[in-house]
């Protein structure tokens, strides 16, 4: 409908983002500026879901962000279809609003609590051009597609649950057509049951319109239900790519080993023994490196 | 520490020589003539040019605000082009007595509205509403009316305590004491209603935190958790919300002092106002601007005490 | 986060729609007094000629002082000028100079402050710089400075005011803006395409509106006052009636005549208190509609636990090594649409040296029985329960003196969200000596000894570095641990821990978990844990209760609960688990030529 697919470049994927470096300054006076993210480099092809899982602090938010022009790219680019789009300006980057999209984490200030859900799903239509009579169709048929009530376009945010609200986030990121939808933990703050819901509808749409998800999580299990291929960030840069069976069944780094091997598995006796196993690994690493509180950090030095 | 005590000097320097150029530019600048208010309608130009010159009135703007302004570094404010009196020394004559009323409303502030605010929050109920009821008051009675009300109705009528005059407490600490009551009392009532609704706000907030409920489970007692635990975490924002109360409190005084018949620099100033008195007026507005930058200071510091991220970052 | 607190609005721009705002502020009866009064005030300074035939400005001697007549309703005033005529007329300078000074503050705070707070930059650190210095200046002394030089008007004077209100509006203005900025629909907005205008018509605007509004309302009211007092003190239009020149000469008469005092007094307060009121009627309007903003789910969870109260099995209760036994408890909260009850007839059973698991998602009411336990509800909250006995003690209905000799030294509590639950403003030191020596009655030393060798215990390192830190110098993993450490200072018989691990990354909660489990085999605490997740349940509850919707559905021991569990809502919970689910297969070579042929097809088969 929207997307243009004149000028295709085979060589490349649809999104790369190459070498990527984000800093922000920092508070102190003439300290030099915090560096997010350290030289990270990813490739996401169509209709490809790549998940990208780190904790807190790992910098993968801040990579969605910079994909999306909401973090300031200091080196390196972001291309999309071979064409740069790190920083470029803010009229050029409203062209693209077009192809790549976003859901964020918290439903629950992602939407303006003062629209309806119908004025929150046109209003991305509406800036493209269409008419209010063709946007208010579209809406329907956007609800439909997440599964709300055709119904459900009157009201406000307030009135649906968390898992509803994030149907509507998705909807609207729907809402063009987009060939790319950057995916904060868009389901860490929901209930389990309905975590697994959501996710279903994601791989749904994906696989009837062949969006590609960057898709951002913290959750080893979610990321092996949602990814084909799987990144594992920590301290700013990726420790590991690969498939998504393998990195999150048989990894390779010791950080995504670690990380494995903390998750809990909902089964007594299973996680038991991934207990021992991690006792063992973390006896191993005291054994190599003295700290035993901060082995994160000696897990991102061990790297290089 | 040091460091964050200089620059907030700094910036109250930077302050006081702001508001003392405009003033000094609209007083100087603006059409009236104050020479021929000082000489009298009769006076003939002569007497006028003898005057002007005696002001140093005939010299351009920059030369005089250049005058003035080395003149006050030097602690000198010049003389009233009215009395001939001494700006620094009237000032300091008039200064204790506006320095008592203002002080003394902001402690009654300080001390009234946490006493208020902290029972309205936890008590709630009637308490809370008749907090509630004095904010608005306080808010639409303003200070110069509580002052002609408590002056008629508790200086006159009930003659508890003297309804004008002013007693220096060198003379007599009890006479100082009943003397600045009254216009205290009224000057404060704005600022404690608005202080006292904010310090029942926050410690409304603050007693939901999180970190008050793990308090509590940890069984400590409830005197404890409320002055050491939540009080503590109330008073910053109450202190920011004061600080702004006491620049209305210095403005205040020149109304209350009209109604209590006091002679301090806020009568001074409405004179000299209407006058056109430069020199006065500047010595004034020096003196009030920088009681108002001292006290923040004050403030602040007190800020930083009570609020480690700011002490520590 | 499962608290139904009805007051906690974490997002700041939780508007109404303006529509919704109008009607519940006019259900208000002290805004629609307000209201009215306004009215009928601005009504009779509009008609002040046709409600008096008398000419304010009037002087006549014979009149000084009159007594109320005829001719003059009110009397004269100290110059013979009719006291009712000056009122009304008076009304007239009040109100204009209010609403003129009102608009110049408007005008430049309104622009200046989102300029600065949407565009930050150089424009908001000079025109931030201005306010703070325009702030610092006292108001009267100004506009004593402004009338002495450019002359005595009122209505000057009152513009000049404005600009001082000004920066009051710009910090407000930006404020808002800088909070609603940091939305992340803002962000989508941006992301969906929006042009920075747009976004601050559609997104920024309306949520700045509604402060703005209460910020006019009480500026009028503000105006109002300190005209009076410039008037008061002989400053403003000379010829023009007002409330502060009535009021000045009322005080040259306040002996002979007091009662001339009263008419503008009362006219000054009602007015003002008039605008605060509908100023702060306005600001309930506005975080009344913001209440609601929570999750609904009142009417159906209420009905589900009331049915499966009664159904649900409890194999332990009368164990003889119970150290918990919990039978029936209620707990509901007042709401406008009547009493709402989130827990509803819950009964369960921790033994001696056993973890209990209490399993839910949110809005099942496991917090809320853990709190209960703790004594720890708000206190809007209703709690009933047929049975709370600890220990073999009946611990409902204690007071909160009492129920303090428990809590920390016999039932101790290990919250979630370890940053917000340390007093930012004590050294956690001082945090965690206080309860010991509360409890134990050891000397400050001693306690800072046995504190020591607490943080110890729970893996801090530097243990002398935390205990002298603030509780924001230290990272979320480091804060949780030394909540465990507080929890466990007096050796409690029972630790209540609330999603102990749920904000803290994987690799932090395995360690956490791990010294939960070990303080618990040493000390042979019984444990709570309330959860979500069912793999924090495996790792190490020794028997699991399953709630929902304020009502528990099945309890077993672990290994059982896995191996078959019961209830259908347990199954459909362990199913939704992803662990087992298969993990997706690659999408081969990301090859884009054929990647894209098939996304081709793909959005031709997409709907339309």
């Amino acid at each position: 409908m929207t997307g243009t697919l004149d000028k295709e470049l085979p060589a490349e994927p649809l999104l790369v983002a190459d070498d990527v470096v984000v800093e922000y300054p920092s508070k102190g006076w003439r300290k030099p500026p915090f560096r997010v993210l350290k030289g990270v480099s990813i490739a996401i092809g169509a209709g490809e879901t790549l998940g990208l899982v780190g904790e807190s602090g790992s910098g993968k938010t801040t990579l969605g962000r910079a994909v999306l022009g909401l973090a300031p790219v200091t080196s390196g680019t972001v291309r999309y279809r071979g064409k740069v789009i790190s920083g470029l300006g803010r009229k050029e980057r409203r062209a693209l609003s077009d192809d790549i999209q976003v859901v964020f984490q918290d439903p629950y200030t992602s939407l303006n609590p003062a629209m309806t859900v119908t004025d929150v799903l046109s209003e991305p239509l509406r800036v493209a051009g269409t008419s209010r009579t063709e946007a208010e169709k579209r809406v329907k048929d956007l609800l439909d597609q997440v599964r709300l009530p055709a119904d459900a376009g009157e009201r406000l945010p307030r009135e649906f649950s968390g898992g509803q609200r994030q149907r509507i986030a998705i909807a609207r990121a729907l809402s063009r057509d987009p060939r790319v939808v950057v995916c904060d933990e868009p389901v860490s703050a929901l209930d389990l049951s309905t975590q697994a819901r959501v996710l279903d509808l994601f791989v749904e749409i994906q696989e009837r319109t062949g969006v590609a998800y960057l898709f951002v999580t913290h959750d080893l299990s979610v990321v092996r239900h949602i990814s084909h291929r799987v990144a594992v960030m920590c301290g700013g840069e990726i420790v590991e790519t690969g498939d998504a069976a393998t990195v999150t069944t048989a990894p390779e780094h010791p950080y995504t080993q670690r990380l494995l091997l903390a998750a809990p598995v909902p089964d007594p006796g299973r996680q038991a023994e991934r207990r021992a196993e991690r006792h063992r690994l973390a006896a191993a690493m005291a054994a190599g490196t003295s700290s035993n509180t901060s082995v994160i950090a000696s897990t991102s030095g061990d790297r290089a | 520490m040091i460091v964050f005590l200089v620059r907030r000097i700094a910036a109250g320097l930077v302050l006081v020589l702001v508001i003392a150029t405009t003033t000094f530019a609209l007083m100087g600048l603006t059409g009236s003539d104050p020479v021929r208010q000082i000489v009298g309608q009769t006076a003939t130009r002569q007497q006028v040019a003898a005057k002007s010159a005696e002001l140093g009135l005939d010299q351009s703007f920059v030369a005089r605000y250049g005058h003035w302004l080395s003149d006050a570094v030097h602690g000198n404010l010049g003389s009233s082009w009215f009395s001939g009196e001494s700006v620094t020394g009237s000032l300091a004559n008039k200064l204790p007595v506006t320095l008592s009323i203002v002080l003394a409303a902001l402690l009654l502030a300080a001390v009234l509205s946490t006493v208020l605010g902290v029972a309205a929050a936890v008590r709630r109920g009637a308490l809370d509403q008749l907090v509630q009821l004095l904010a608005v008051l306080g808010f639409a009675v303003p200070s110069f009316l509580v002052a002609l009300v408590f002056a008629v109705v508790i200086g006159v009528d009930l003659g508890w305590l003297p309804a004008t005059g002013y007693v220096p407490l060198a003379d007599s600490a009890g006479g100082w004491l009943k003397s600045i009551t009254l216009p205290a009392l009224s000057l404060s009532v704005g600022a404690i209603a608005a202080t006292a609704q904010q310090v029942r706000g926050s410690m409304v907030d603050v007693l939901r935190a999180d970190y008050v409920r793990t308090l509590r489970s940890r069984g400590i007692s409830e005197r404890s958790l409320l002055f050491r635990h939540a009080l503590r975490n109330a008073a910053p924002a109450a202190l920011t919300v004061l600080a702004l109360q006491f620049i209305g409190l210095v403005g205040g005084a020149v109304v209350v002092e009209k109604v209590f018949g006091l002679n301090g620099i806020g009568s001074q100033a409405t004179t000299a106002g209407s006058q056109g008195d430069t020199p006065v007026v500047m010595g004034v507005v020096v003196v009030m601007v920088a009681l108002v930058v001292v006290v923040n200071i004050l403030m602040d510091l007190a800020y930083g005490w009570l609020n480690p991220k700011v002490r520590v970052g | 986060m499962t608290l139904p607190q009805p007051e906690a609005t974490a997002h700041t721009a939780a508007v109404p729609g303006r529509a919704g705002l109008l009607r519940r502020l006019l259900r208000s009866p002290v805004a629609v007094t307000c209201l009215v009064l306004l009215v009928l005030i601005s009504l009779a300074g509009l008609f002040a000629p046709l409600l008096t035939g008398q000419d304010p400005a009037h002087t006549s001697l014979t009149d000084s002082l009159a007594p109320m007549s005829g001719k003059h309703p009110l009397g004269g005033d100290g110059v013979g000028r009719d006291v009712l005529a000056r009122l009304l007329y008076g009304t007239r300078t009040s109100l204009l100079g209010a609403l003129l000074a009102v608009a110049v503050a408007l005008v430049i705070g309104v622009p200046a402050g989102l300029v600065a707070g949407y565009y930050r930059k150089w424009f908001d650190a000079v025109s931030s710089w201005l306010a703070n210095l325009l702030m610092a200046v006292p108001a009267i002394i100004v506009l004593l400075v402004v009338m002495s030089a450019v002359g005595q008007n009122t209505y000057i004077a009152m513009a000049v005011f404005g600009v001082l209100m000004s920066p009051g509006v710009f910090r407000l203005i930006r404020a808002s803006v800088i909070s609603v900025r940091e939305e992340l629909y803002v962000d989508a907005a941006r992301v969906s395409g929006l042009a920075d205008p747009r976004i601050i018509r559609r997104h920024i605007l309306p949520v700045v509106q509604a402060p703005t509004v209460i910020q006019a309302a009480q500026m009028l009211g503000l105006g109002i006052v300190i005209q009076s007092g410039l008037e008061f003190l002989g400053l403003g239009s000379a010829d023009q009636a007002s409330w502060g020149s009535m009021l000045n000469d009322a005080f040259a008469n306040i002996y002979t005549r007091p009662v001339l005092m009263v008419w503008p007094g009362v006219a000054l307060a009602v007015t003002v208190a008039a605008f605060g009121l509908l100023g702060n009627a306005l600001r309930d309007a506005l975080d009344g509609s913001a209440v609601k903003a929570r999750r609904p789910r009142g009417a159906a969870r209420k009905r589900a636990a009331e049915k499966k109260a009664p159904s649900a099995t409890h194999e332990t209760s009368g164990a003889d090594d119970a150290l918990l036994v919990l039978e029936g408890l209620k707990v509901s909260y007042p709401t406008a649409e009547g009493e709402k009850t989130v827990v509803g007839g819950v009964s369960l059973t921790v033994r001696r040296g056993e973890v209990l698991g209490l399993v839910g998602e949110s809005g099942s009411g496991k917090s809320q029985t853990a709190f209960a336990v703790l004594g720890l509800l708000p206190r809007e909250a209703r709690v009933s329960s047929g049975r709370l006995v600890f220990d073999g003690k009946e611990l409902a209905g204690l007071g909160r003196a009492e129920m303090n000799r428990y809590r920390g030294r016999r039932i101790a509590y290990v919250p979630q969200e370890p940053m917000s639950n340390l007093d930012p403003s004590f050294r956690i030191g001082s945090q965690l000596v206080e309860p010991v020596r509360r409890h134990l009655g050891l000397s400050a030393a001693e306690a800072r000894a046995k504190t020591l060798g607490l943080l110890e215990r729970v893996g801090i390192a530097d243990p002398e570095r935390v205990f002298d830190s603030y509780p924001h110098q230290i990272s979320g993993g480091m804060a949780q641990r030394v909540l465990i450490a507080g929890a466990v200072s007096c050796e409690p018989d029972l630790l209540i821990a609330d999603e102990p691990t749920t904000a803290l990354d994987v690799t932090v909660q395995a360690e956490v978990l791990d010294l939960i489990r070990s303080l618990q085999r040493e000390r042979n605490m019984g444990v709570i844990l309330v959860t979500h997740d069912f793999g924090v349940v495996a790792d190490i509850c020794d028997r699991v209760t399953v709630m929902q919707t304020g009502a528990v559905v099945e309890s077993a021991p672990v290994r059982q609960l896995f191996a078959e569990p019961r209830h259908p809502y347990t199954r459909m919970l362990l199913s939704s688990t992803l662990e087992d689910a298969e993990p997706r297969s690659a999408l081969g070579p990301a090859v884009p030529a054929s990647v894209a042929t098939s996304m081709n097809t793909a959005r031709q088969e997409g709907p339309a």
